[in-house]
């Protein structure tokens, strides 16, 4: 299957890593990556800003790069559900007809990489092997807004030498929230505390999500608290042959 | 609303370890309740779906709807008045109860009244307003001011109100933290009120326009006593709380217990229609209060605000309101539900800092029983403040708009990411500045020396 990558601003800039995964995951499952250079951000920083109007340029531009795209592929929940439960109201914040028309049809196409690998491609095994002792956060546009299920929890169970534990109170945000991590940063760290505690108390080397705002968000703290744990997302476990 | 707005608020908050034990052990034992029974529900989603229609239906005829309300008031025997405004209505409950000469009236638990500050309107016009449910009371005793929609002294905890009992009402006799014996103690002090108080005032969980019934829903039965001891009956109810039929309380009383206290059905459940001679009240006023109600009409997506039925299952589920507990949002309407209805009731240039006041992790829409979209209302009402209260010149929108050119072209998307990279650019920039606040707590990511397009070209 041909598949087109929507990287993300985010990814393309400061987790490149993870693009190279899906890359390298989707190859090897032997299917075929385009990346359409054009790409740049989806606007979800913008629309939940309160800057909708420039957001609305940012759809127009996604509509037009990835329109003729069969399937598109992210590693971003986050953003996925901005095309697809965001661009809507932002044709509407328009009052665009046509850009409403394109992001309906647009919408449907671009999936999450749990959910291009499970639905689509009909695959949970995907040739991994991981063996460390791995925690899932279930990102909360991952859970709330694609509704992926435990899409991404068969993947990780079918990954070999993987020790996967549960996390507590896993379906609590993390606190991050994009913009609302700088603008209430008390709170955001407060909520941010009680998910670490509970990424710590299982003890895992790693912590993966399918969002690398919200890893970078814990990873930032873990990282000033030296906990020794590790956040990775999801495509990189997945890509993993170690 | 201070100056600061939420995230001051919310940092004082913070630092009250107290608080913050109180409220997340109190959430947390509510929402497990509460997913317990809607759990055992296996039409739970198509109840929701029954909701929100009733009420998006109630609120596209409200002005039909109040219309038939009043004439089936009326017909009952009660009257009704209209307030514009908070004053108007304290100026109609106080005339009431002076033309019937009380000095105190005895209150159930009503978000409405503290909304429009009756009680301290009422002092003013030398009546002493008693209120009657036990957390209400709590806060009165104390000077206190709620904190929660449904308990609204979530914040205190069992031992801060046995202190405060022995202080005021337990009559120098000494109280243990047990439940019971609290309750007890506010039940001998609120017993002889009943009995002797000869107005009561109320809120409305709902009113039926059909029929002219009044609906309140309580766990201790205070509210019954206030509902039928008195001669006088004052009920207080914002505009929204109407519903078009008698046989819609089927629905809304099934999503309002288990969302709100997590209870299969709450213990008291006191319907009124009007005034029946000989039996309850021989006066019975309903008083429609608009105080900002219309203007959140008005905004076709912002006005589902006005669905809520105040279960309060949003402040339990959201991870804001369970740290930062009730005050941070200064308003008698905390939390997520707050965070919409607020700045529409009061205008948003009043708490145009209330709409970033979550994560939009969307645990609120998830357990709303009218399936209010509330992340969507965030973000709308977020696009309101930049565009109508933000000056041209504000350096986020400023900064906002740079970034949208940056990422308009793929030319200076390019550049800013190898700009980012050299530690310059409008990326970099925004380190020192907002950026700031994310590095108090947790360390950046460096930025890596390729960007994944210069890989998938190095790899072509």
């Amino acid at each position: 299957m041909r598949i087109a990558l929507f990287v993300t601003c985010f990814n393309d800039t400061l987790f490149p890593g993870t693009g190279r995964a899906v890359v390298e995951l989707l190859e090897r499952l032997g299917h075929t990556v385009e990346f359409p250079e054009e790409q740049t951000c989806c606007g979800q920083m913008h629309a939940n800003t309160g800057y909708g109007h420039e957001a609305v340029a940012l759809a127009r531009r996604f509509v037009r790069v990835f329109g003729d795209c069969d399937v598109v592929v992210s590693p971003s929940a986050s953003c996925v559900g901005m095309v697809r439960d965001g661009y809507p109201r932002l044709a509407e914040l328009a009052a665009d007809a046509g850009l409403a028309r394109e992001v309906d049809a647009i919408g449907p196409r671009v999936l999450e990489l749990s959910e291009l690998l499970v639905d689509r491609l009909g695959v949970e095994d995907v040739g991994a092997s991981f063996p460390h002792r791995v925690t899932y956060h279930p990102t909360c546009h991952s859970l709330r807004l694609l509704e992926v299920g435990d899409r991404p929890l068969r993947l990780l169970r079918a990954v070999r030498d993987i020790e996967l534990v549960d996390l507590p109170d896993a379906r609590e945000c993390c606190g991050f929230g994009g913009t609302f991590a700088v603008k209430n940063a008390d709170t955001s760290s407060a909520i941010l505390g009680d998910k670490l505690h509970n990424v710590l108390a299982t003890r895992a080397e790693v912590c993966v999500a399918a969002d690398n705002s919200c890893l970078m968000h814990m990873g930032g703290a873990l990282a000033r608290q030296r906990a020794g744990v590790r956040t990775m997302h999801l495509a990189e476990v997945l890509a993993s042959t170690e | 609303m201070s100056g600061a707005g939420f995230p001051a608020a919310a940092r004082a908050s913070l630092a009250d370890a107290q608080l913050r034990r109180n409220v997340g052990k109190a959430t947390t034992t509510i929402r497990a309740k509460r997913a317990a029974v809607v759990e055992e529900l296996p039409d739970w989603q198509a109840l929701r779906d029954a909701g929100a229609a009733i009420k998006a239906h109630a609120m596209a005829t409200l002005p039909e709807q109040l219309e038939r309300l009043e004439a089936a008031v009326q017909s009952a025997g009660g009257v009704v008045h209209w307030a514009r405004d908070g004053a108007e209505a304290n100026a109609i409950v106080s005339r009431i109860a002076r033309d019937h000469g009380a000095r105190e009236v005895i209150k159930v638990k009503s978000m409405a009244t503290d909304e429009i500050g009756l009680n301290d309107a009422l002092a003013a016009d030398g009546v002493t307003a008693i209120e009657t449910d036990l957390a209400e009371l709590i806060l009165q005793l104390g000077g206190d001011s709620p904190s929660h929609i449904l308990v609204p002294a979530i914040h205190r905890n069992r031992a801060e109100i046995r202190a405060l009992f022995e202080r005021t009402i337990s009559g120098g006799e000494p109280l243990s933290t047990e439940p019971s014996a609290l309750a007890e103690a506010a039940r001998r002090h609120l017993r002889e009120k009943f009995m002797t108080v000869p107005v009561a005032v109320s809120g409305a969980n709902f009113a039926v326009a059909e029929t002219g019934t009044t609906v309140v829903v309580e766990s201790e039965g205070n509210g019954r006593f206030c509902t039928t001891l008195p001669e006088v009956l004052v009920t207080v109810m914002g505009i929204e709380k109407v519903l078009p039929e008698f046989r819609d309380l089927e629905v809304m009383l099934q999503l309002l217990p288990r969302s709100s206290t997590g209870e299969r059905m709450n213990p008291y459940t006191s319907l009124w229609t009007g005034v029946h001679p000989g039996d309850g009240p021989q006066s019975f006023h309903l008083v429609l209060l608009d105080n900002g109600r219309t203007n959140v009409l008005a905004d076709e997506v912002g006005r589902q605000a006005l669905h809520c039925i105040r279960c309060s299952a949003c402040l339990n589920a959201c991870p804001v309101y369970a740290r930062t507990g009730g005050h941070a949002y200064e308003s008698v309407y905390p939390g997520p539900i707050g965070a919409i209805l607020t700045p529409q009731m009061r205008g948003l240039g009043d708490a145009p800092t209330l709409p970033w006041a979550s994560s939009l992790c969307g645990a609120c829409y998830e357990v709303c029983p009218v399936k209010i979209d509330i992340p969507s209302v965030l973000v709308h009402l977020r696009g309101r403040v930049v565009r109508e209260e933000r000056s041209r010149v504000d350096p986020e929108k400023a900064a906002m708009r740079a970034m949208a050119a940056v990422f308009a072209s793929r030319g200076r998307y390019e550049r800013a990411q190898r700009l980012a990279r050299l530690g310059r650019g409008p990326v970099a920039r925004l380190r020192g500045g907002p950026l700031s606040a994310w590095t108090d707590t947790r360390d950046l990511p460096a930025v890596p020396d390729e960007t994944f397009r210069e890989w998938w070209r190095s790899r072509a």
